[in-house]
């Protein structure tokens, strides 16, 4: 049993080593993303912004779902004067959808790159610059080096990166997190035939000094609710995953 | 030291520069016309045209009454001007102080620059024949006085050289109008019977004052001199470039970064005072060779920020050959803009499409990637799902009217719909089931049909029924029908993905 004196060490020696590893303490983000029972996840139960964030979606369908989870988390992020880069490679992003997850797809700016490299490049240069709120890149592949340079322009300038990665074998990153988002079938909504409101299978793989974990979210009335609380992760036939750094 | 005045006249300047292209209107009567209250007014006539009897400001139809096969073309006074001030410009040759005398003259400071070209007849005689090579008439006069010069220059039978000191005497034979007077009191003269300068140039002052007015005798003291006459020189645009000659051919990157630095300290620092930005830039090298490498950048917004810039061509550096070596590097802006410094924030307010620093971003995507690849979508009011968005021009454009948000759209819209085959219960149901690139999907939720016509007055063609439909994994998916169900054919496609 640890004395009560000894707890509040660990518990601020364990903050600061988050603190030296670029996460930030709550009290530092102002307008954190409160993300429900998910953000039990995250070190500091902060949802961490100023990182790179990885969706694995192999079929046009789980980009989709991807994008929507990604979505809904922009409009928590961007606020009102935010601005968001999307490089799109495969599929084009059809601005006017963008308005139903309550953001303003004027403040999207699109870039289409069908060249890999290219996109890794537009990513890094695009992270590099402190006037966007976040960067979402469309890409077929990306390598633990490639990973490891955009972790190292997100630290400079505190921008949030996400990539949606097409790729289906994902290899070990050096992002902080790796999702893999999956729809659901919809809620009816008051027992009304016909499609409801959207539901996703959150799936969080993996999470740097955090809990791995799934849930069911759903996007409604501009919010995410949470019908059901956290489930262990099910049984995936993803590669097991080591800590990256 | 006395001064001395060129005065240059083209007489026949607007029909003149019409006939430039034409010099077969030069042999035959030929008028400007402007429309003025109603009708057709005669704004300029060419000698031809004046010895038929054809003066300014007369009816066209009047003056076609008097010359049936009239060669007519509509004036274009603002256009002439221009022509006008880039002749002034052509003209710092003769002197560095040119002023324009609208609208068909030029006055040119003359002092001190005619021994160049031996004497004064010989300069007069210079400037006279490199403006008729030009294509226009002129004529001419040199005096100490910029009046007594454009009197001479325009009622002197032989226009030409007055030599210094004897200007008055050449303004006596002239008529009054030659003292650029107003008409009416030209014409008071001359009613008075004083049809030439000698008659009243002696009268007493105050009685010419009373029954002339001030301008009279402000426009005699102008033309003898007793009254100094102030010209406004023009000015040439100077272009924004600058030079870097090297001492010994430049081959290396280092050297040619070093060498593009200096250019853009030197070229944004006079950007900066006058408070302008560039928005494109080219920098040459020039070989050894004889050949010349150059590259350029544009910027989205316009900048005088030495290190943005420098980034831009730092991504094209390496595509310039320098061959043998580089010896000249020269840097212009062709496009430059007026850039107000905005006020600085006490403290950053989070981005926001204002931001420098995201005009900067663009900027370099830009440059590296090219322009074609970043968009930026405002909405427009159509229901056409294609149609529904339009590519904003600037950054800063806002959009006109609100994002539609009533309809349900797909996150994902494939470019060009996509065929599938469709198994449907009855007509206007949505389908069973639908295959897609060799997948079958069961359908167990749908919501529809939505029509959505084409806009007949930009496209025709069918209207399209769209389903919104989810399969057993709960995947959502934007299907529609191109046409009636009881048509011969009609067809179903695939559409979007929703979230």
């Amino acid at each position: 049993m640890i004395p009560q004196a000894q707890v509040a060490v660990i518990e601020r020696l364990r903050s600061d080593i988050l603190r030296l590893e670029g996460f930030a303490s709550a009290r530092e983000v102002l307008s954190a993303v409160d993300l429900g029972p998910l953000n039990g996840a995250f070190p500091n139960h902060t949802f961490p912004t100023a990182a790179v964030h990885e969706f694995i979606s192999a079929t046009a369908e789980e980009a989709t779902a991807a994008s929507g989870f990604l979505s809904g988390l922009l409009s928590l992020l961007m606020g009102n004067t935010g601005t968001v880069l999307w490089i799109t490679g495969r599929t084009h992003v059809f601005p006017p959808a963008l308005a139903t997850f309550g953001l303003q797809p004027h403040r999207f700016l699109f870039l289409h790159l069908t060249h890999n490299k290219q996109a890794l490049w537009a990513m890094e240069e695009a992270l590099k610059s402190p006037a966007l709120t976040a960067v979402v890149s469309e890409l077929r592949d990306i390598s633990f080096t490639e990973s490891r340079r955009l972790q190292l322009a997100v630290e400079q300038s505190r921008v949030t990166g996400f990539i949606i990665n097409r790729s289906p074998k994902a290899g070990t990153t050096a992002c902080v997190s790796r999702w893999k988002i999956s729809s659901l079938p919809s809620m009816p909504i008051d027992d009304l035939p016909g499609i409801g409101f959207p539901q996703w299978r959150v799936e969080l793989l993996r999470i740097r000094n955090g809990k791995p974990g799934a849930w069911d979210v759903q996007w409604r009335n501009d919010r995410f609710t949470y019908p059901t609380e956290s489930q262990p992760p099910v049984a995936s036939d993803q590669q097991p995953f080591q800590q990256a750094s | 030291m006395v001064q001395r005045f060129v005065s240059i006249w083209l007489q026949y300047f607007a029909t003149d520069w019409f006939s430039l292209h034409q010099p077969e209107r030069k042999q035959r009567p030929f008028v400007l016309r402007l429309p003025s209250h109603g009708r057709m007014i005669v704004t300029a006539a060419n000698a031809q045209a004046e010895q038929s009897g054809i003066s300014k400001d007369m009816a066209l139809a009047d003056a076609r009454a008097l010359v049936p096969h009239l060669d007519v073309a509509d004036d274009e006074p603002e256009k002439i001007q221009r022509v006008l001030a880039k002749l002034a410009e052509w003209c710092i040759r003769f002197t560095p102080y040119v002023a324009l005398d609208p609208p068909d003259g030029l006055l040119l400071d003359v002092t001190g620059c005619a021994h160049l070209w031996g004497d004064e007849e010989r300069y007069l005689s210079d400037i006279v024949q490199k403006i008729s090579a030009r294509g226009y008439g002129v004529r001419a006069a040199l005096a100490d006085t910029p009046g007594a010069a454009w009197a001479v220059a325009r009622y002197a039978a032989q226009p030409g050289v007055v030599p210094p000191h004897q200007h008055v005497s050449a303004l006596l034979p002239l008529p009054p109008q030659a003292l650029r007077l107003e008409p009416a009191i030209a014409e008071r003269l001359h009613k008075l019977g004083l049809h030439r300068i000698q008659q009243f140039i002696n009268l007493p002052r105050a009685s010419l004052r009373k029954r002339f007015g001030v301008p009279l005798l402000q426009q005699l003291d102008r033309a003898t001199g007793q009254e100094w006459e102030m010209l406004v020189p023009i000015r040439p645009i100077e272009p924004y470039q600058e030079r870097l000659p090297c001492l010994e051919p430049i081959v290396t990157a280092t050297g040619i970064e070093i060498a593009l630095r200096q250019l853009l300290e030197t070229l944004c620092l006079r950007l900066q005072q006058e408070q302008k930005g560039m928005r494109t830039a080219v920098f040459k090298g020039y070989r050894v060779d004889g050949k010349t490498e150059y590259i350029s950048i544009a910027t989205s917004r316009a900048s005088h920020q030495v290190l943005h810039l420098f980034k831009l061509f730092e991504l094209k550096i390496a595509s310039i050959e320098p061959g043998l070596g580089i010896e000249l590097f020269a840097l212009e802006a062709p496009v430059v803009e007026d850039l107000v410094p905005a006020q600085e924030k006490m403290w950053e307010v989070g981005g926001g499409l204002n931001d420098e620093r995201l005009a900067e971003l663009v900027d370099r995507l830009t440059t590296k990637i090219g322009s074609g690849a970043i968009h930026r979508y405002l909405p427009a009011e159509h229901y056409w799902p294609e149609r529904s968005f339009t590519e904003a021009t600037s950054l800063c454009e806002e959009p006109a009217t609100a994002w539609r948000t009533d309809g349900q759209r797909p996150l994902y819209l494939l470019p060009v719909p996509e065929r599938i085959e469709v198994t449907a219960p009855i007509p206007d149901y949505p389908p069973m089931l639908f295959r897609h690139r060799e997948k079958v999907y069961k359908i167990v939720k749908a919501d529809g049909p939505e029509r959505i016509e084409q806009e007949w007055w930009l496209q025709q063609g069918q209207h399209r029924d769209y389903y919104r439909v989810e399969d057993e994994d709960g995947n959502r998916y934007w299907l529609f029908r191109l046409g009636h169900y009881h048509d011969e054919i009609f067809q179903w496609f695939l559409h979007g993905y929703f979230s």
